[in-house]
């Protein structure tokens, strides 16, 4: 058989990877750098019977997914920065409701409408504790077009295993550049369907009542189990209570259930980090940039290594920690003043050791601007 | 069956105040499902947040209690990936008018089949008694303690020109009325508002001294007249009540089939 | 039309839940109805109630039922 090979954007790479996952429904608002998600499926899931909707903000965009996705289907929306800002209500309510849905963050710079054609990692924060309450959350990236495919299909498979929003936080220059993208054959990648209730008619069901695997079984709204879903705090049938301990459990349940399987969660790449005396940390855009200068350097013999995150939250501090126990000089790599590099002090045994290298002008990180910061740190003068 | 069986006992007494419209508004719509005889499983009530919204936790359909003004585009999703569903949605006048404005009016404008309710009695009743959009001129609450100076809109005149295509209002007094309006809103295909004056003795009540829950429904008795009465003429400030659109228009899923079927017609 | 009189079998109270806001009393058109000093509804001229049924229809807390013969 032929491969499916394509020329395509990231935000392309993005939806042939949800369309792969099983996206059956999408609502979406226009936002720089992410409308071409939106373009693509109003064409791509009526084809399939799916359903695409515009609606009339950001916020609705979000509720709407939810209340698709409690029907039993697979749901995404997209956008960027501002409609990020607007999205942390509901994505609370997907949280705390415990609803299976995608939200991809094609980033650009900000705060506020901010720089909207160009690059930023500026939102790492944000996807982190963007919504109020304590919570946690899985957060995912890549650096290029295979990367945004196998990815986005990751970020339908881990909401759907954990009953949990999971945000995509790409980047403008991902989103919006061009390269190949080979569409693996079904079954080359693993997709997870919706895990239902066998529970019948008459049986008790308990929506939040997790499995001993810690899986809840869901039952579509339609079928045969009628229950409530509400963003309050609420028992294991899904309504309301403030009782103390139930709130106290349902608190690290939400949390437990992510940052209990940081290591199961953990999604990077390597490059030279066998020997490596000076690791670079990257993601996104910014890491095709530190891999350059990587492969450039060890062709001069120096003992430069990359790693590069995918999963950015629950951030693999266990991982970091052990990648970098060996290295003289840690530098982090990325479009904003430290976001991740702060987690890398905290990841590493000795912080003083942990460098930025970044840019925060709207333009793509270079190997040049990478080594500066090498030069810096290596006490060689600019 | 008896209304009784469409409640979650064991939730009760609810926790509206005495003399509160909202539970006879709970009570009038369990009537109207009961009479057309729908399957519990083929309903979905999506609410917002407020007093109103602790309607979906009582009553034994899919319940669905979200966010405070964004029940419509919750339902919204529910409603276009599930179109055989019955979506209703019951809403306070803040909570469907305030924040929730720009959704009412967009799933007017857009026709998708969900059936409206706006529960509307003047005021943030879960809050402790604040001005909403629909308070009016010359109220009081606690956050108009000098009286309200605040326009308030028309329910009934801003779904009509946002699109909806069964527009009806009536009050907690007339509740024969608040049932028979609901039947004909969930049989309606299309966007759907009933708009119910229902009383809050505990808040709006007080703050304006209007007396008791009894006084207020005498006040809805008195103040309204049926659509098209002779009263209303020789009265201007009578309210209408009944039905004042109900037109057959293009329903939103089912225009979206059209466009399945011309994309999957299209091919790639 | 036509329409056979309701004949009254019972009211059935909730007392737990009714709530006292005296919308039946006030309402009920042959006066069946009365508070007591619990400031619940109680039934007090059973014999003359009429089955309209608005007591029931108007009650916000689903605290009083009327039933009828079939």
């Amino acid at each position: 058989m032929n491969e499916d090979i394509r020329f395509v954007q990231g935000n392309e790479a993005c939806v042939e990877g949800a369309l792969y996952a099983g996206l059956e429904f999408f609502a979406g608002y226009p936002i720089t750098p992410a409308t071409e998600i939106s373009e693509h499926l109003s064409r791509r899931l009526p084809q399939i019977g799916g359903k695409f909707l515009q609606m009339e903000d950001e916020i609705a965009s979000m509720c709407a997914i939810i209340g698709a996705s409690l029907t039993g289907h697979k749901v995404m929306t997209a956008t960027s920065g501002p409609g990020f800002s607007l999205k942390q209500e509901a994505l609370g309510y997907a949280i705390m409701a415990e609803i299976p849905c995608v939200i991809v963050n094609v980033q650009r710079g900000g705060p506020s409408t901010g720089n909207p054609t160009h690059v930023s990692q500026g939102d790492v924060n944000q996807a982190r504790w963007g919504t109020h309450g304590d919570h946690a959350i899985i957060t995912l990236t890549a650096s290029n077009h295979q990367d945004v495919f196998a990815m986005t299909v990751e970020a339908f498979n881990m909401a759907e295993i954990y009953r949990t929003p999971v945000i995509l936080l790409f980047d403008e220059a991902i989103g919006h550049m061009r390269e190949r993208l080979v569409i693996p054959g079904k079954g080359e990648l693993p997709v997870v369907e919706r895990l239902r209730t066998a529970l019948k008619l008459g049986v008790d069901y308990h929506p939040y009542l997790p499995r001993e695997d810690g899986r809840l079984p869901m039952s579509d709204f339609g079928g045969i189990h009628r229950y409530n879903v509400t963003g309050l705090f609420h028992d294991m049938w899904g309504f309301p209570s403030d009782k103390p301990q139930l709130v106290h459990d349902l608190t690290r349940h939400l949390i437990d259930k992510i940052q209990n399987r940081v290591h199961k969660l953990a999604r990077f790449k390597e490059y030279y980090m066998e020997d490596a005396r000076t690791v670079l940390i990257s993601y996104g855009s910014a890491a095709r940039s530190a891999l350059h200068l990587v492969e450039e350097r060890r062709t001069r013999g120096e003992r430069l290594g990359l790693l590069e995150l995918q999963t950015l939250w629950p951030f693999p501090t266990g991982l970091v920690r052990g990648r970098c126990a060996m290295a003289r000089r840690v530098i982090v790599v990325e479009m904003n003043m430290g976001q991740i590099l702060r987690e890398v002090q905290i990841a590493v045994e000795d912080p003083e050791k942990v460098f930025l290298a970044n840019r925060i002008d709207g333009e793509l990180i270079m190997p040049p601007d990478i080594k500066k910061v090498l030069r810096l740190v290596w006490g060689k003068g600019v | 069956m008896s209304v009784k069986d469409y409640i979650r006992e064991r939730f009760f007494p609810h926790i509206w105040c005495a003399g509160c419209g909202h539970g006879t508004v709970l009570n009038s719509m369990l009537r109207a499902i009961e009479d057309l005889g729908i399957s519990k499983n083929e309903i979905v009530i999506t609410s917002g947040i407020g007093c109103s919204s602790r309607i979906a936790g009582y009553a034994d359909f899919h319940t669905f209690h979200t966010l405070h003004g964004r029940a419509l585009a919750f339902a919204t999703g529910v409603k276009m990936s599930a179109p055989e569903l019955n979506l209703i949605v019951p809403m306070g006048d803040g909570d469907a008018l305030a924040i929730g404005g720009n959704h009412f009016i967009h799933a007017a404008r857009r026709n998708i089949d969900i059936t409206a309710l706006v529960m509307n009695n003047r005021i943030y009743g879960m809050t402790g008694g604040q001005l909403s959009p629909l308070s009016g001129c010359g109220t009081k609450g606690t956050t108009a303690p000098y009286t309200n100076i605040d326009n308030s809109f028309d329910t009934v005149e801003l779904s009509i020109a946002a699109g909806a295509s069964f527009v009806a209002r009536t009050t907690t007094y007339h509740v024969k009325q608040i049932t028979d309006l609901i039947k004909q809103a969930i049989l309606h295909e299309g966007f759907s508002v009933v708009e119910i004056l229902s009383q809050c003795p505990t808040y709006f009540g007080r703050k304006n001294n209007l007396g008791s829950a009894v006084d207020m429904l005498e006040s809805f008795k008195k103040n309204t007249t049926p659509v098209g009465s002779n009263a209303k003429e020789k009265k201007p400030a009578l309210i209408e009540r009944g039905i004042f659109v109900q037109e057959e228009r293009p329903e939103y899923c089912s225009e979206y089939e059209k466009i399945i079927e011309k994309a999957m017609g299209a091919g790639h | 039309m036509g329409k056979k009189q309701p004949k009254l079998r019972e009211h059935i109270i909730e007392r737990e839940w009714c709530k006292g806001c005296g919308i039946c009393v006030h309402f009920c058109p042959k006066n069946v109805l009365e508070l007591d000093e619990k400031e619940k509804a109680v039934v007090m001229r059973r014999e003359d109630c009429i089955c309209c049924m608005m007591c029931e229809l108007r009650c916000p807390d689903f605290a009083i039922e009327v039933v009828v013969e079939n």
